[in-house]
């Protein structure tokens, strides 16, 4: 490799980069979560237009209870909570207490799993029952699969940031900001679906 | 920029790349690498599009489908559309040329996310295989590279379904690369270097960038939805189940509009960078060019229904679109302008490069000419989805973003070999291109108008000299390749030597060596305030310019 | 510039106007004109015609003059005149494209009135056979109104069904199912179409109008036929193998032989059913 040594001269420069460099990675991840979030756009449109043009055909079943996904709400905005307090006591190098508000989030997040789950059995409708029903499911388990991505991510970074020998320390922060930016992302989203599917 | 990774494992990592040319095979992180791969891997994909045309083209030498079975015509129409969109244009104007120029123009080593930009390179050729292989497997799609439902419900589905994958695949490179140039652009830039500083062709990739990252998801996402009509029996876009297939077409196009300019935007850059040096002229009015390419981008977002005027889109509707549609030729308008204003007065070397400029020019203006008219809506329902929607496209992508990729090629090719290409061959090449293109193409909008429409395999036999005709400009078309291939071939080994700047350019990546070193610059990147600082009165200080730093 | 450059460039532009006015009247680059519509039509097309072609002849002849005028000539060193910007010269050329295209914009908004565009698509006549549909009704242009007192009369009413990969025209007053679309000159006809399987388009190039046939959409094309005679009917939206093929005749007749047909026809079904 003929990697010349200019940086050399420009050791100033050089750490003005290193501290910008993890700065890259999120600016990166935002933009990506701004891309996430249009295919998002794109399934409420969607999900708005069949309601304001197709009517539902007159036998068509499509009924939604909103006590379990006023839960499901309530459930990932305290995860949002205890992420941010995870992220709070890394920032303290408290490793103890980050694993055990990143294990009460993964939790939260499965258990938002499990009811979500529990929803879909007992459900009136199933996926190919009517354009509603479909475009339901896509929405919710396109979410889902988010949230599935998100557990793994926490349990992940939870396991990083197990005191001697994880990756994820009060220096090296990014992987937990990544996730918890993303939670948080995820979260985000489930409210706008929340509102769009249930409320409206 | 090297830095990106921690010390340890870039080493590491450099010592597993591959030198010499079997380095254009591996997983390089080099991104001047990555944009080799990219545009011989595009190149490759342009030859086969290629011949799916020149196919097209025999078929319609005569009013009858006798050629080939209607479905294979449906077949190599789908596909040649996707491969020349998704596999030749795209991938060449945006990640060819982004990221062997974008690095440079920021004073940067690499770009954003080296491994990211690897990866993106890397679902291109799978994708790609993947895409050709259908048409062997089971047939390969055959609703066209819109792939309206419910025709393409009810077509083949594995075809169809094999189609959608490598769609999804191209557009997450697209994704990827995107964000990795919007990085590079805002992030990444040499301390000291303002925005308003930066080459022109930054300014084309943001604004591309930014359209990819918020238009391409919604494309993936109605795709997704597609391919469970398809595999699941969902109705979203399925009228028997009470699906709406309108839906499907505002969501194509809130994609497909923008990815017109995801193709063209970069070509006006690098045009934007190509024309002032061999003019020796600056680029003229600098900032007004800012300002109309992202005048361009939030139009452009914004403009997706006028492919649907004959849909049943409501009057008001039609109307917005119309009106945001047409209002775009006033910023591309500025951009031909000030190019016209940059050759004006210059000193112009009549070479390939600039040649292939200005038939860019010429063809994309008649191409925009075409356009505004299909956006009156009273125009457009008489020939929407006729021929001359097939000229008036062609006009754009073929007569601009391809004459501009090849002026491109004949603009670096010394930067990216240290050889310079022939000439003369140069010249023969882009006199048949040429000819043989406006042979092709123009007289189709007369088909368009007269009564033929496009995606058929037999016509009324009233049509079928025209037809002759634009056969043979294809013909010339496809005869045009092998100068070109021979000129470029033959150089690599026998080219005369360019040394490091034979065009005497100011623009950073000619401030280095040809080819450049691994990290771009043997010492500091130079800050180059002024890229286009050419001009007799000026000379001696811009030329001075670059330099000052160091 | 010096003067005389300058006397040559507006001869030159007041030549090239002329040259396309008279090319866009003199030159028939568009097929019969057999719809009221039809006329509209080329008055847009010739204007757009006229526009386009200065513009294109203009940029092309100003590309071709630089490179001549500006080319560097054997033996020459040293660059051009570095001239960066030109503030009133970019505001023109701002402006100007703007006016025009602001000017082809309300042109041709006028155009799409004048054919009918901004018309409200319910037709009472069509409530009787579409009531459920009756909100949904989505449609293309077409004249159905016109200044002239004689056509306030009732339109012919067809349902035209497309599939692959035929068009049917169902004449709901005399029963008839028919593979040809006749229609008498001169009378307003209302077509509501919808089709059985993917979307079709019903295009009649001689009549200027084209509306895509969409299966759970019906939707409604107006036109009024002004010159006898066969003109193709052709699919214009891709529907599958056959597209090509998929093709039918609209017979424009005058009003006695339509009736001659029309009798005959509804009395052979009326015979059968």
């Amino acid at each position: 490799m003929t990697t010349v040594s200019p940086i050399n001269k420009q050791s100033n420069e050089l750490t003005a980069h290193k501290e910008e460099h993890a700065d890259h990675r999120l600016f990166g991840l935002i933009t990506f979560l701004i891309a996430d979030g249009m295919t998002f756009a794109g399934f409420f449109a969607a999900y708005l237009t069949f309601k304001a043009v197709n009517p539902l055909l007159p036998d068509a079943v499509y009924e939604l209870e909103l006590p379990l996904p006023t839960l499901n709400t309530i459930l990932l905005l305290v995860s949002s909570a205890t992420f941010h307090k995870a992220g709070k006591a890394l920032e303290k190098s408290n490793s103890k207490k980050c694993q055990y508000w990143l294990l009460i989030t993964a939790s939260l997040g499965i258990a938002f799993l499990i009811s979500q789950m529990f929803e879909y059995f007992t459900l009136p409708f199933g996926l190919t029952d009517n354009l509603y029903a479909s475009t339901f499911y896509a929405l919710t388990g396109f979410h889902g699969l988010h949230v599935t991505l998100g557990a793994i991510m926490i349990c992940i970074v939870w396991w990083q940031s197990r005191s001697p020998g994880g990756r994820v320390t009060a220096s090296n922060r990014f992987p937990l900001e990544a996730a918890e930016l993303y939670w948080h992302f995820v979260d985000g989203i489930w409210v706008v679906l929340f509102i769009i599917l249930y409320l409206l | 920029m090297s830095i990106s990774l921690p010390p340890s494992t870039k080493n590491n990592i450099e010592k597993l790349q591959p030198t010499g040319w079997l380095r254009y095979f591996s997983f390089s992180l080099d991104h001047k690498v990555i944009g080799i791969q990219y545009l011989v891997c595009g190149f490759i994909f342009y030859l086969i599009g290629g011949l799916l045309a020149g196919a097209i083209r025999i078929e319609l030498t005569s009013p009858i489908s006798d050629f080939m079975p209607r479905e294979v015509y449906n077949q190599v129409l789908t596909l040649h559309g996707t491969i020349m969109i998704f596999l030749w244009i795209v991938p060449v104007v945006n990640g060819a040329f982004g990221n062997y120029l974008i690095p440079f123009y920021v004073g940067a080593r690499d770009m954003a996310f080296p491994r990211l930009n690897a990866v993106a390179f890397w679902l291109i050729p799978p994708a790609g295989l993947l895409l050709i292989s259908s048409y062997f497997i089971n047939g390969a799609a055959q609703s066209g590279w819109t792939a309206y439902p419910p025709l393409s419900i009810t077509t083949p589905a594995a075809g169809q379904i094999i189609w959608i994958i490598s769609v999804l695949l191209l557009g997450g490179s697209s994704i990827f690369g995107g964000i990795n140039f919007i990085a590079t652009i805002l992030k990444l830039r040499r301390p000291g270097l303002k925005l308003m500083q930066l080459p022109m062709y930054c300014w084309a990739m943001l604004g591309t960038s930014i359209l990819v990252v918020l238009s391409t998801p919604v494309l993936a996402g109605t795709l997704i939805l597609l391919s469970f009509d398809i595999v699941a029996h969902t109705g979203f876009f399925n009228p028997s189940l009470g699906g709406n297939v309108i839906v499907y077409q505002h969501l194509f196009w809130f994609y497909s509009h923008p990815a017109v300019y995801i193709m063209v935007l970069p070509a006006f850059g690098l045009v934007s960078e190509i024309l002032p040096v061999h003019s020796r002229k600056p680029l003229f009015g600098y900032t007004t060019m800012v300002y109309s390419i992202m005048a361009i981008v939030a139009l452009g977002l914004v403009v997706w229904a006028h492919h649907m005027f004959t849909s049943g889109t409501p009057p008001w509707m039609r109307l917005f679109f119309t009106i945001a549609t047409a209002f775009i030729a006033v910023p591309t308008g500025i951009k031909f302008f000030n190019w016209v204003a940059t050759l004006w007065g210059g000193r112009i070397s009549l070479n390939s490069a600039i040649l292939f400029s200005c038939g860019f020019i010429v063809n994309f203006v008649l191409g925009g000419i075409t356009g505004v008219a299909l956006a009156q809506v009273p125009f457009d329902v008489h020939v929407h989805d006729t021929y001359f929607v097939v000229a008036h496209f062609h006009y754009i992508v073929y007569g601009g973003s391809v004459f501009v990729i090849f002026s491109s090629i004949y603009h670096w090719y010394p930067k990216f070999t240290g050889k310079m290409l022939n000439e003369k061959i140069g010249k023969l090449h882009f006199a048949i291109t040429f000819i043989g293109f406006n042979l092709c193409f123009a007289p189709q909008h007369w088909l368009g108008l007269n009564g033929m429409p496009r995606r058929v395999a037999e016509y009324d036999p009233q049509f079928a000299f025209v037809n002759q005709l634009s056969s043979i400009g294809a013909l010339l078309m496809a005869l045009s390749t092998l100068p070109f291939l021979w000129n470029v071939l033959y150089s690599i080994f026998k080219g005369e030597e360019s040394g490091d700047n034979p065009w005497k350019a100011l623009t950073p990546e000619w401030l280095t060596t040809s080819p450049p070193p691994v990290e771009n610059w043997i010492g500091e990147a130079p800050l180059v305030t002024e890229p286009y600082g050419y001009g007799e009165k000026q000379a001696r200080k811009a030329s001075s310019k670059p330099n000052s730093d160091q | 510039m010096p003067p005389k450059t300058g006397v040559y460039a507006i001869l030159i532009s007041l030549a090239l106007i002329i040259a396309c006015i008279w090319a866009s009247n003199n030159l028939s680059l568009l097929p019969a004109d057999a719809s009221s519509n039809a006329p509209i039509y080329d008055e847009l097309f010739n204007v757009l015609f006229v526009i386009g072609t200065i513009l294109f002849v203009g940029m092309t002849g100003l590309v071709i003059y630089s490179l001549i005028q500006f080319r560097r000539k054997p033996g020459e060193e040293g660059d051009g005149l570095a001239i960066k910007d030109n503030l009133p010269l970019e505001i023109l050329w701002t402006a100007v494209p703007a006016v025009v295209i602001l000017f082809v914009g309300l042109y041709s908004y006028d155009i799409y009135e004048r054919m009918g565009g901004m018309q409200t698509l319910n037709h009472d006549v069509h409530n009787q056979h579409s009531m459920s549909s009756e909100e949904r009704l989505w449609g293309g242009i077409g004249t159905l109104k016109e200044d002239n007192a004689e056509i306030k009369e009732f339109p012919i009413n067809v349902e035209l069904t497309a599939m692959q990969f035929a068009f049917l025209f169902n004449y709901p007053k005399g029963e008839i199912i028919s593979g040809e679309l006749h229609v008498p000159v001169g009378q307003p006809v209302s077509m509501k179409m919808e089709s059985k399987d993917v979307i079709h388009a019903f295009w009649v190039p001689e009549f200027r109008l084209k509306q895509d046939v969409i299966p759970g959409q019906p939707t409604i094309l107006n036109f009024t036929p002004t010159k006898t005679g066969r003109y193709p009917i052709i699919c214009a939206e891709l529907c599958g193998p056959y597209h090509g093929g998929m093709r039918s005749t609209v017979v424009v007749e005058e009003p006695e032989e339509y009736d001659a047909w029309f009798q005959k026809n509804s009395k052979s079904t009326e015979v059968e059913l």
